[in-house]
């Protein structure tokens, strides 16, 4: 390891950080420069996140030790293989959607209120901190700020739907950062660190009267990530907080979730692996049932929604699930085929929040409800441009939906599961792709002329039609069609990385070895 | 000392989950600075309760406390602070923009 190159590793925070707190003090600029910050800071991340995939791909792990300080006592910051790969995923997802924020020229998203660009960057800041950090407060902190940046997000515009569904999503969220302090404090009470690194080796070598408390500050912890992946029953909070918000936040959320599944597979691989002693296997078992359970169940709400958004939200629930159940397989095929299907879930569901907004512009009073309608401007392509998400979220041939969905079956055959994953997800891709037929059927096909104009003729004059999207509208759906086309394309290399990280983080020794071995 | 502490740590975040399951925002977000107060005491009990032991290495000292627990509690009462203000501000928005304090903005009796 070079002596500069442990510095990587900080820069994915520092960067946000420092561009967010320069559009805090120049929030009087002209709108044009501030967007010329906040995107010349994506780039420079998404630049990063490649270098960095460049370094660890050989099987690296970059640690950064904050002042200096040896291993346990200071915080360490650890870029290995996972935590580089969502670094990447979350920059290339955070672009489109803020391209998708800055269209509409006076009714741009960012210009509702003074600050979404700020917010932005501090969101990134709060998830690309959360990937990175090892250690367990730190990673309670960056949860914190990414939270708080994304309750300023979600409420960013204003309006009665959003401020319910946002009340609830605070209450939630904080009563699941008290659980977290919860086992935080019993984990450090018990084992006195917080070193995710130095509490694996100290789980391990934990005598057995201490099980019972180390046991259920894991399963605390686990339910805490369960509520922020929204894994079943604590997914509730998501349809309603992911519909009722703005569309480009909406997208950059389709990653939050996946903050939550990286938690859970980093510390149930890390401390409370099969090598764990009193800990052993404690969150493994549970992530199988309880990802295809959070599957159907989303899979039962993408059915049941009368509305494009709510029921895209659902399909947000349901790939939760195929992640998490890809993650339960517990082998390295498994997880590695779920790490290749969390960008592409991300991708997928932030294009299609997209579109949702598109069409939902057009139709005035009907917004985004799932009844027959008037002809859209640009009808055919916002119609090719459904059905081609439709595929791509369901999993069909040939996009990389169905890449994902295959590479975990074929991981599941080997197990005595595979009956019940095999008849789930395919039983669930089925219902999927039923449930977003009726709903293309509904808003395209049965849609209509608008009718003759009423006897007002001021009144239409008053409400003039809203324009169709330009190209430029559609771009960040393009976009993002353009990286899951991408992920197909390179599905070999993808899935050989992520592999390679389901092998890196079965074996923790390595990992334990680069933090603690780190010494000053 | 022991006894008394957990007691007070269990009636705080009893009544606080009870508070956060109430139907108005007013007591749900004292429920949550409840919990707060008591997960605060909590971490701070993880370090282990001493009397008058200094929180660094001394010399002639029989012994020290361990220091990290009350930095913990000192980020967490932070951030806690300004979670609680937030929501405050959110609540009275509710309020305003709903028309009632219901957290689901329904019609209550």
């Amino acid at each position: 390891m070079g002596p500069g190159m442990s510095h990587l590793a900080v820069l994915p925070l520092l960067l946000p950080l420092l561009t967010g707190t320069l559009l805090l003090l120049l929030r009087r600029l002209d709108i044009r420069i501030r967007r010329g910050l906040a995107f010349a800071s994506l780039a420079g991340l998404i630049g990063l996140a490649l270098l960095l995939t460049r370094v660890v791909d050989g099987g690296e792990i970059l640690v950064y030790t904050l002042g200096d300080w040896p291993a346990p006592f200071g915080i360490v910051l650890v870029a290995d293989r996972l935590a580089v790969w969502l670094l990447l995923a979350t920059a290339l997802l955070a672009l489109p959607a803020l391209f998708y924020a800055i269209q509409g020229g006076a009714g741009a998203i960012d210009r509702d209120g003074r600050h979404f660009h700020v917010l932005f960057q501090l969101e990134l800041f709060g998830l690309n901190g959360a990937f990175l950090t090892g250690d367990l407060f730190n990673l309670f902190v960056f949860f914190e700020v990414l939270l708080i940046a994304s309750y300023g997000l979600l409420l960013h515009g204003g309006g009665r739907a959003r401020t319910r569904a946002g009340l609830h999503y605070v209450v939630l969220n904080l009563a699941g950062s008290t659980l977290f302090l919860f086992a935080v404090g019993t984990l450090f009470g018990v084992l006195g660190t917080l070193n995710m690194a130095d509490l694996a080796v100290r789980v391990a070598a934990a005598p057995p009267e201490s099980a019972p408390l180390v046991r259920a500050a894991g399963l605390l912890l686990f339910g805490v990530f369960a509520l922020k992946a929204a894994l079943i029953p604590l997914h509730l909070w998501l349809p309603a907080a992911y519909a009722e918000t703005g569309a480009a936040v909406a997208a950059l959320f389709a990653v939050m979730t996946k903050v939550g599944a990286y938690s859970i597979l980093r510390v149930s691989t890390l401390v409370f692996g099969p090598q764990a002693g009193v800990g052993a296997d404690l969150i493994q078992p549970w992530l199988l049932p309880l990802g295809l359970a959070t599957l159907a169940a989303g899979i039962v709400g993408v059915m049941g929604s009368d509305r494009l958004r709510r029921q895209v939200a659902y399909l947000v629930v349901a790939s939760v699930g195929t992640l998490v159940a890809g993650l339960g397989l517990g082998t390295a095929p498994g997880i590695g085929a779920g790490l290749y299907y969390l960008p592409h879930s991300a991708f997928a569901a932030a294009a299609f929040f997209i579109l949702a907004d598109l069409i939902a512009r057009q139709r005035g009073a009907l917004g985004d409800r799932l009844d027959p309608g008037p002809i859209l401007g640009r009808h055919w392509t916002l119609a090719g441009l459904f059905f081609v998400l439709s595929v791509l979220v369901v999993g069909l041939p040939p996009l990389s939906g169905f890449v994902g969905k295959f590479l975990i079956l074929r991981a599941a055959l080997e197990q005595p599961a595979a009956p019940w994953v095999l008849g789930t997800v395919l039983g669930c891709g089925l219902l999927g792709l039923m449930a977003m037929a009726r709903s293309g059927s509904l808003i395209f096909y049965r849609a209509t002329e608008p009718g003759p104009e009423p006897v007002h003729a001021s009144a239409s004059a008053a409400r003039p039609p809203p324009p169709p999207p330009s190209a430029r509208g559609l771009a960040p759906i393009t976009l993002l069609l353009a990286l899951a086309v991408a992920l197909t394309l390179w599905a070999g290399p993808l899935f050989d990385y992520t592999r390679a990280t389901a092998e890196q983080l079965l074996d923790p020794a390595e990992y334990i070895q680069a933090v603690l071995g780190a010494g000053p | 000392m022991e006894v008394l502490i957990a007691l007070a740590i269990g009636i705080l975040t009893a009544c606080g989950v009870y508070l956060v399951l109430r139907a108005r925002t007013f007591p749900v977000v004292l429920g949550l600075t409840l919990l707060s107060y008591g997960v605060n005491l909590f971490l701070f009990a993880a370090g282990r309760l001493a009397v008058g032991r200094p929180p660094v290495i001394a010399a002639g000292s029989p012994g020290y406390t361990d220091p990290l627990p009350q930095a913990l509690v000192l980020t967490a009462i932070v951030i806690g602070f300004a979670m609680t203000a937030f929501v405050i501000v959110l609540a009275i928005k509710a309020r305003s923009e709903l028309g009632n304090d219901h957290v689901d903005g329904s019609h209550g009796p």
